[in-house]
């Protein structure tokens, strides 16, 4: 890849990973941060590719626990926040009692 | 087999990346928060069938299979787990997803030409290495299995110096030579230097620590997406590893801390670990009756809500407690202090999931001036945060911390299930006051009790 082209999307990412985050209140920096966490699971796509190019067993062994341990950042990263933030939803009443009944 | 040229594969990788931003900008207001999960959720899919259909790969039956395994753990944690220990798992999936980039860097390691990518081998190693055994640490310190005192030696400082010294020197072989031994040998020691550096934080300081891994695993993965010549990988690392720099920096401020203190303060000799002696000085204690009574008969009660309340389950019980007293004509409201609970927001998270309506919960700064005109403040498992030591002791390892000033209210009570000093190790000189009235026992059954009595009354 072209480092210059690299260099540009690097600063520009820097900045608007720095934008979108600077006006959070301080009741959802841990949602926020559980997001941010189950994003950098996109790892994922790294260990695939990694996985589907070896023909040898043992680094495939490597690659293989690497694509399960991505799999259960970005996979369990997007459920934890997801449920946190069910409950900041505005509810009814009646959203006290099917609440309870799922645990 | 690839089914996709490189240039739909791109477009599909920016519409992914465009997601990753709309869920951080979704996730920054509370209206907006879910569905910009679910967006950032729906970016990852796409990512995922894109790599399928974009290269020929092979092994796609193990990689399925690997991946059916990683959900198939993951999924029923993420839904079975209790908030309470929720930081934990953050903290888990974090070092996880630093574990993943670090091995995917070193496979990579005999593909990479030219000196720059492999210099991004070694850092996605390094910094991967750091973030999973960093995060395996605050896992066993915020789950009871390593203390939560900070763990410090002398000669801390020189062992660690020497360690990233010895990390360097091997990134710098594996640069020249690109030999395994090397890899091997730098992965320990980011291993070794993640661990040390996580170790001598203290317990109150160990989710702004999580939140500094997290964006160290997204520059990890950043540097990852070089190596592999993925931008999708380099713009979603890059995000993580700068929103996760601004929330450790809000996160250290809400709690009067600069970051650089909360990690290497303990490097520089003076011991932020607190005392452990328990006193003996008297304390008035009393029952469930008394402060039912007490209770019933404010004008103004201000619920300070602790990690106490949350570990005995009794969100629910004293959401009932408030909503019986409002019905009674006493105006009550819940202080929140930003770090109530393990991290920053979480006791919003227990206290929406037992149904107290939003608009109860005060932030700090608004609820401490009126604890003047505050009859009662029910201090609810909560210690640290109402510890005055903050202001008046500056050798106190909380100096500094801001902190709800239930001090100034008219009459205190608080919930305890002992005399043991809270998280951060600290003795509460508060509790020694004579205003203040000291309940012990289990938060929930307590507050059970005191809710019979007020209805009894």
């Amino acid at each position: 890849m072209d480092p210059i082209t690299l260099l540009t999307v690097v600063v520009l990412a820097v900045f608007v990973g720095f934008e979108v985050v600077s006006k959070v209140s301080s009741t959802l920096h841990t949602p926020l941060m559980s997001g941010a966490n189950a994003i950098h699971g996109i790892i994922l796509i790294g260990a695939i590719t990694v996985a589907g190019q070896t023909l040898n067993l043992w680094l495939l062994t490597v690659a293989l626990i690497a694509v399960v341990l991505a799999t259960a950042n970005l996979v369990g990263g997007f459920v934890v926040t997801d449920r946190m933030l069910k409950m900041f939803a505005p509810r009814k009443p009646a959203g006290a009692d099917t609440k309870d009944a799922t645990k | 087999m690839s089914l996709l040229s490189p240039e739909w594969t791109s477009i599909l990788y920016l519409i992914a990346a465009v997601c990753f931003i709309l869920a951080l900008k979704g996730l920054s207001s509370p209206k907006t928060a879910r569905r910009g999960n679910l967006i950032g959720a729906a970016g990852a899919l796409l990512a995922v069938i894109t790599v399928f259909l974009s290269a020929r790969l092979d092994n796609i039956p193990a990689i399925l299979i690997a991946i059916a395994v990683g959900s198939a753990i993951a999924a029923p944690i993420s839904r079975r787990v209790e908030m309470t220990q929720m930081p934990q798992l953050v903290a888990l999936f974090n070092g996880v997803g630093g574990g993943a980039a670090a091995l995917v860097a070193v496979l990579e390691l005999g593909n990479s030409e030219g000196p720059w990518v492999k210099v991004a081998v070694v850092f996605t190693m390094l910094v991967g290495a750091v973030s999973f055994s960093g995060s395996a640490v605050t896992v066993g310190k915020l789950q009871g299995l390593i203390s939560s005192r900070p763990l410090i030696f002398p000669g801390l400082a020189v062992v660690m110096g020497a360690i990233v010294l010895a990390a360097l020197v091997a990134g710098g072989f594996v640069v020249a030579t690109g030999a395994t031994g090397w890899a091997i040998a730098l992965l320990l020691l980011g291993l070794l230097v993640g661990a040390l550096l996580v170790l001598p934080v203290g317990g109150a300081d160990v989710p702004i620590v999580i939140s500094l891994l997290n964006a160290f695993t997204g520059l990890a993965v950043a540097a990852s997406g070089i190596v592999l010549g993925n931008l999708l990988l380099v713009v979603a690392g890059t995000l993580v590893g700068a929103s996760g720099t601004i929330l450790t920096r809000a996160m250290a401020s809400a709690m009067g801390r600069g970051v650089s203190g909360i990690l290497f303060g303990a490097f520089k000799g003076g011991s932020t670990a607190g005392s452990t002696a328990q006193s003996d000085r008297p304390v008035r204690s009393s029952n469930p009756e008394d402060v039912a009574v007490l209770l019933n008969y404010a004008q103004r009660v201000v619920i300070v809500p602790g990690y106490g309340l949350a570990v005995a389950q009794g969100q629910h019980t004293i959401a009932e407690l408030a909503t019986t007293l409002e019905a009674r004509g006493v105006e009550v409201v819940f202080a929140i202090h930003p770090v109530a609970g393990r991290m920053p927001g979480h006791m919003n998270v227990l206290l929406a999931e037992a149904n107290v309506p939003y608009e109860s919960l005060k932030e700090m700064a608004e609820v401490n001036p009126e604890f003047k005109n505050t009859d009662v403040a029910l201090v609810v498992g909560a210690n640290d945060v109402v510890n005055p030591a903050a202001k008046t002791s500056p050798g106190s390892p909380i100096y500094g911390m801001p902190i709800l000033d239930v001090g100034e209210a008219r009459q205190v009570v608080f919930l305890k299930r002992s005399m043991r000093p809270g998280f951060a190790g600290i003795e509460n000189e508060l509790l020694f006051d004579p205003k203040t009235t000291l309940l012990f026992g289990d938060a929930k059954d307590s507050l059970t009790k005191m809710l019979s009595a007020v209805n009894a009354l």
